[in-house]
This record gives structure tokens, sequence and C-alpha cells, in this order.
């Protein structure tokens, strides 16, 4: 018999209802209180998440929701971004934009990150897609400026195009001036991945200057500071920046032209770019400081005391990029000055060099999360670190939600007492209730998961790289981190136990990834052999792994959970396990 | 003698690795590798370059360590080949697109000249031509004899492969590798 659900509410009631739930998360939920609800989200999602692009298939997708908008896909895994992920891995868009090209003419959005994105695909997309309104394509690789153009020619409704960490083929120039004459409805414009001969400065000018309702405008490197000025000059109402190469012989007409235009942009909050800046042109930007909410200078290699002048004029910071030329020294006056910081990321600007070049130690972390109340987010490349100030560091700022800290030398012990970094790191995880992702770094032993599988419960994110003694370590970590979505270990000596005894756990992450340590290619095939929802990828460029003892250790390893099953786009150096892996190879 | 910079596989790390200069115990590929092992191997290809460093030097492939010389010396470390860091492949987790971006700013080298109190850093991005740098050696150094400076070694940035450097203490005349 088929009980009807009764409700006091019609469908578009509750339709309405939903609309106001945007978060994935919620909106999963809702999916799940009971059929009618199912079936009523699904109807109304307009934006759909997937999070690793082989764990769900297009054609599902589109089966479940018939009527998104939006959609936003995540190829490769993290690691990828280090070169750790050999070419031709996988990632490839094309499949999800053949099936959505039939499936979709009214998709308005596709936000890629880590994909390889063909430039057929961006010719379906300009084809095929009539209002499509937001291409964001974040460190996707395989495209050229010919789909670039592609997009610029067709999209007369565009609004957003942002091409961050691209890497793009550069063909032609010219691309820009696809964008026809009649186009104006740009809003956001990023291009500073783009080569050196890759944009055509008329085109750019003429584009700025009909595209009135202009917000955010990235330039890339090739843009010389003298262009700037013009560039600005048709965009007074940007709110978000970012220069091209900010280095000219020093001229004072070109600096008056440069300090005026930027006193004209009145809502301008976020500046980025300054390659190769030279100090002497820096304060023409002041007029536009106290307003600034956030600044990328992690391409400016200027010292120190140019950094200290630039960020004291900017006290309502909240998002601060920069090379560690900043030093201590800097990071004590950001403290002091800018009681607004929530995000701090400090890069190396010699990583590979042997010896430090720039005082920047543990001091300057302290100072900030002494300093700055409302900071939560911190990137921090330094050479040397203490327990007693990562202690600190966690008494001070228990609101910390992403904590990353890479101490540039592997394994490197407290500086003070020669002891693991162990204690340090399990202060921070507790103290710090909401840290969501956590990367490690430095001397550590299998204490410091211990803490980490006891304390950090709401932790989503961990990165681990040359840490622990045995699998005890990542048991603690499998066991004990509960809200635990992405695991990325590299260099470490876990093998097959902990895997094997928290297999069921992986069921509830997305992905795992394990390069350089212990496990071997037997418990990999066991593991694809248990758990059918896994596919379970070797990655080995030694050759196929069966050709060599079974309890060999594969070089890399990459564990996600997918509804899709096996996938079959891949390179000759990636085996999956399955059900029949014994078989298959 | 060329370090390799970046291993791509526990082959390539063994063969950049190999020259006797350096006593490291590698498990040789194929072999299955312990636990233990794995730490050995990972945690060596961060420490080699402290090992390189100190067995380079000791070889004499040194760079003209005394100077002894009266003409301008451009040296990119204390008077040794600038220590190429053994790369471990991704680490430290910096993106390349970020590496390309810095390193393209980053050529500072050591000037040393015989007599003067203190060396001086230069950022080599700053000049276009040998002209400027003699020019500025000129101004950091006082240097008021000018047939000397225009004899140097011009060495490549520290955290590249030396191939400018010159091991048998020549002399290279200026000019002859465009700027």
């Amino acid at each position: 018999m088929h009980k009807k659900m009764a409700f006091s509410f019609p469908d578009e009631v509750l339709e309405h209802v939903f609309s106001f739930i945007q978060s994935d998360k919620d909106r999963n939920g809702v999916s799940m209180v009971c059929k009618s609800w199912y079936e009523i989200e699904r109807w109304c999602r307009r934006k759909v998440f997937v999070g690793n692009c082989y764990a769900v298939s297009p054609r599902m997708v589109i089966r479940r929701f018939p009527e998104f908008r939006s959609i936003e896909l995540k190829g490769k895994p993290h690691f990828a971004d280090f070169n750790l992920v050999p070419d031709g891995w996988g990632g490839y868009v094309s499949p999800w934009i053949e099936e959505m090209a039939g499936a979709y003419p009214w998709l308005e959005e596709i936000r890629l990150k880590r994909m390889v994105v063909t430039d057929e695909s961006l010719e379906l997309i300009a084809k095929s897609f009539k209002n499509f309104k937001v291409l964001v394509l974040s460190s996707c690789e395989g495209f050229s400026t010919d789909g670039l153009a592609a997009i610029a020619a067709s999209c007369k409704n565009l609004k957003e195009l942002d091409l961050r960490d691209c890497e793009v083929d550069d063909l032609s120039a010219h691309w820009l001036s696809h964008f026809p004459e009649t186009y104006t409805s740009l809003v956001s414009l990023n291009i500073s991945c783009l080569g050196s001969d890759e944009v055509s400065f008329s085109a750019l000018e003429r584009l700025v200057g009909r595209c009135t309702n202009l917000k955010t405008l990235r330039l890339n490197r090739a843009v010389p500071l003298d262009k700037i000025a013009n560039i600005l000059r048709h965009a007074p109402q940007l709110v978000e920046f970012g220069t091209g190469t900010y280095t000219a012989d020093v001229r004072p007409d070109v600096y008056s032209d440069l300090a005026g235009v930027f006193s004209s942009c009145k809502e301008l909050k976020s500046l980025s770019g300054f390659w190769d800046v030279v100090p002497d042109y820096l304060p023409a930007i002041y007029p536009v400081c106290s307003k600034l909410t956030s600044l990328n200078l992690s391409y400016a290699t200027i010292q120190s005391p140019d950094l200290i002048k630039l960020v004291s004029h900017c006290p309502n910071l909240q998002r601060l990029l920069v090379l560690d030329y900043i030093e201590d020294s800097g990071l004590e006056v950001l403290a002091s000055s800018c009681k607004d910081l929530q995000e701090l990321r400090v890069f190396p600007s010699d990583p590979f060099g042997a010896e430090p070049n720039v005082s920047l130690t543990e001091q300057g972390l302290v100072a900030v999360s002494l300093g700055c109340p409302k900071l939560q987010s911190v990137l921090y490349f330094c050479r040397r670190m203490s327990n007693e100030a990562l202690v600190t560091i966690a008494r001070n700022r228990p609101n910390f939600t992403r904590f990353r800290l890479c101490i540039i030398e592997p394994k490197t012990a407290d500086y003070l007492t020669l002891e693991p970094l162990d204690v340090g790191f399990g202060a921070i995880v507790q103290y710090c209730k909401d840290l969501k992702r956590l990367s490690l770094s430095g001397l550590l032993t299998d204490r410091v998961f211990e803490y980490i599988g006891t304390y950090a419960k709401k932790l989503e994110m961990l990165s681990v790289a040359f840490a622990g003694d045995s699998d005890l370590g990542l048991h603690h970590v499998l066991s004990g981190c509960e809200s635990l979505r992405k695991l990325e270990i590299r260099d470490c000596p876990f093998g097959d136990k902990a895997l094997l005894a928290n297999a069921a756990k992986l069921e509830t992450m997305r992905s795992l990834w394990m390069s350089s340590c212990a496990v071997s290619f037997a418990a990999c095939k066991l593991l694809g052999q248990k758990m059918p929802r896994l596919n379970v990828e070797v990655i080995d460029e030694r050759g196929p792994p069966d050709s060599r003892p079974e309890n060999c250790p594969v070089d890399k390893l990459y564990i996600y959970r997918s509804i899709a099953g096996p996938r079959f786009d891949m390179p000759p150096f990636v085996w999956t396990m399955d059900e029949d892996s014994g078989l298959r190879l | 003698m060329v370090l390799k910079e970046e291993p791509k596989s526990p082959e390539s790390d063994v063969t950049s690795m190999s020259f006797e200069e350096t006593k490291l115990t590698l498990g040789l590929p194929g072999e299955g590798r312990s636990s233990a092992g794995a730490v050995k191997c990972s945690a060596k290809r961060g420490f080699v370059e402290t090992v390189v460093d100190l067995k380079v030097g000791s070889s004499g492939n040194c760079m003209p360590g005394g100077h002894d010389d009266t003409t301008t010396v451009i040296d990119s470390g204390e008077g040794k080949p600038p220590p190429a860091k053994e790369q471990v492949v991704g680490w430290p987790p910096v993106r390349s697109s970020r590496k390309k971006a810095i390193n393209e700013k980053f050529r500072y080298v050591k000037v040393a000249m015989d007599g003067a109190p203190f060396l001086r850093k230069v950022n080599l991005q700053c000049y276009s031509s040998y002209n400027q740098l003699l020019k500025d050696f000129d101004n950091l150094f006082d240097c008021s004899n000018k047939e000397e400076s225009k004899l140097m070694d011009v060495v490549k940035r520290m955290e590249y492969v030396p191939t400018y450097e010159d091991k048998d203490n020549d002399w290279m005349l200026v000019g002859d590798v465009p700027w």
C-alpha cells in the first residue's frame, strides 16, 4: 500500500524554503529526511559540488539533479601542486562537458580545480550554453588561448573569467579581441597566470573601458607599470586589482600619474600582482591602503623596511600574502597594526637555499598569534621552530581553523631542546578545537599522531611528510579523527597494518594519498578486494607492481570512495585494484 | 661536477647520489624496502646537501678559496662552490609557478674585493649589462683601479648548478658570454 506523506505544506512552499539553503552539506542533509524531500530537493538544487570527479559519473549527476545551473568539479589530488602526481594521471573534464552539453543548455557556471581542460571542451562550452556566465579554472592545464578565444567570442553573457594558477599554452595574444565590441557584461577577469605574449594591451584597455560593471581585474606579469594608469582610469570602480610587473625607471610623471589614478579608485579593497616591484613606486598605492582588506605581496621581492612601511598603512587588512622578506620585525609591526587580520601566508624567498637568507623565525608567528585576535588561517614557511613557541601560539590563538606550518628542512627538531615537535603540534590540536586543516613538519614521532587522534575532532584535512615511526601513527589518525575527509602522506614509515585495520574508515573520507611510504602491493590488492566502494589506485612509474614481489612497497597510492566504480582513463603507470584485481593484472 | 637536482624516482635518487664522495646507504631499487629503510631513503634525500657540501669541499673542487689575488672575485659562497641542495621532489611544498617567479628575481651573489673590510651582495637581476655591473662595483668598493675590475669570474646564482663556475681558477674574460 502506498502511503501518501501528509504534509501541511505543498511542494512549492518546501521548494521555496529549500531555496534559502545554499550549502551542499545542508542540502545533502535535507535530501535525506525522507523520500519526498529527496525528490523536491533534487529538482530544485541549482549548484552541484563534486569534490572528486571520479567519485561519481556525469550521467549519475545529471540523472539526480535535472536542473542545476552551476557545477564545481575537482580533479587531481592536492599533492599534484608539488609535482608528486605524474603527468597524464587523469582529471579530464571532457566527459563532463560532453554529457552536460547535451543535457543542460541552460548551464551558467563551471568551476574546475586541478583538472585537464582542452580547447575542444572550451569550444564546446562556448557553443552549448547560451546563458553561460561564469568560468573559473583553478590550477588547470591542457588548454590554450584558442580555447579562450572561443569563450570570448560566443559567451555574450559572460560575467566571470578566472584562470588562477593555470598553465595556458600561449598561441596568440589576440584572444582578448574576440570579445565583441558589443560585449559589456564582464564583472571579473583574472588572467594573472598568462605568459608574456598572451595579452594585447589595446584590446585589454578597450574591453575594460566598455565593461562598466567590472569589479575584479587581475593582470598578468607582462602588463608594464606605465599601462596600469590607463587601465585604471577606465575602471575606477574596481574592487579588486592585480598589477602586472611593478617596475620601471623612476620617473616623477609616471609616478604622479599612477598615484593620481589610484586615488580615484575609491572602491579598491584588494591588491595583488607586484611582480619585480621597485620600492619607489609603492607609495603610489598609499591612497588606497587604508581601505585594503586583502594584499598579495607574495611575488614582491622587496625587503623588510619597505614591507613594514606598506603594511603600516593598511590597518584594515584581513588577508596578507607575503614573502619571508618581511622577517620577524615586519611581522611584529603587522601584529600591532593590523588587528583585523584573519589570514596570513608567508612564503619562502629561497626555498632551496642551504642557509637562511632572512631573519624570519618562529618569533614572527608568535608575534602575529599574540597580536591579531581574529587570525584563523596561517600558512608559514620557516627554518626553525620550538615546542615552546607552538604551545604559546596555540594558547594565544585557539581560534585557528587552518594551521599549515612548513619547516623547510625535513625532520628538523625543536631548536632549543632538540626534541621532536610532538608536544608543540599537540598543543595546536588541543587548544584549537575548531581546527579544520593542519599541515605538519619538523621532527615528529608517533606521539604527535596520538595527540591528533585524541584532540583533532573537527579536523577535515591533514598533510603529513617525513613523520612518524610506525603504523601506530597512521592508526591513531584513522581511528581518532572523526571528521577527517582528506589525508595526504608522503615519506612516512606507514605500512599495511594501519591501513587494513581501518579500511572502513576510508569509505567515510573523500581520499587518501600515500607516497614513498611502506604499503605493500599485497595490501593494496587486499584493500581493493575487500572494499568495492573504494577505488584503490597504485601509481608506479617503475613498471607493473606485479613484476616485483608482493610485499614490495608501492611508490604511490591513491584511494578514494566512489559510486562510479573504477575509472577507465588511467595512464599506463596507474593500476586499479578492484574485486578481480587478482585476475585482471 | 654536476649534481642532479630533482630525483624523480628512487633510481635516479641512487644514481645522482652514487658518486664516491657520499657515504649514504640506500637500498637498491626493486628491493623490498623495510619501513625503516623507506624512512632512511627519504630522510637521506633531505639531508644529502649537508653531506655533499662537506665532501665536495674537501675533494678539492672548490672555487679559489683564498682571496690571495688582487683582483675582484665574485663568489657565491664562502669560498666553496654553492652547495646545490639535493632537492627532494615536491619539497618544500611550493608551487612551480611560485618557484619560477621567485627564482627569476633571486640572483644575489657575494662580491669580495681583497683589501675591502666587508663583502657586498649584489642582485644580478638589477643589471642589464656588464657595464652596469662594473659601474656598480666602482660605487660599492670605491674601486679606482678599473683595469683589474675588468677581469672577473661570473658565477651564477646560488641555488642553481654553477655552469659558469671556473673550477680551474681561470680568469674568463667578461663579455664572451652574453649577459
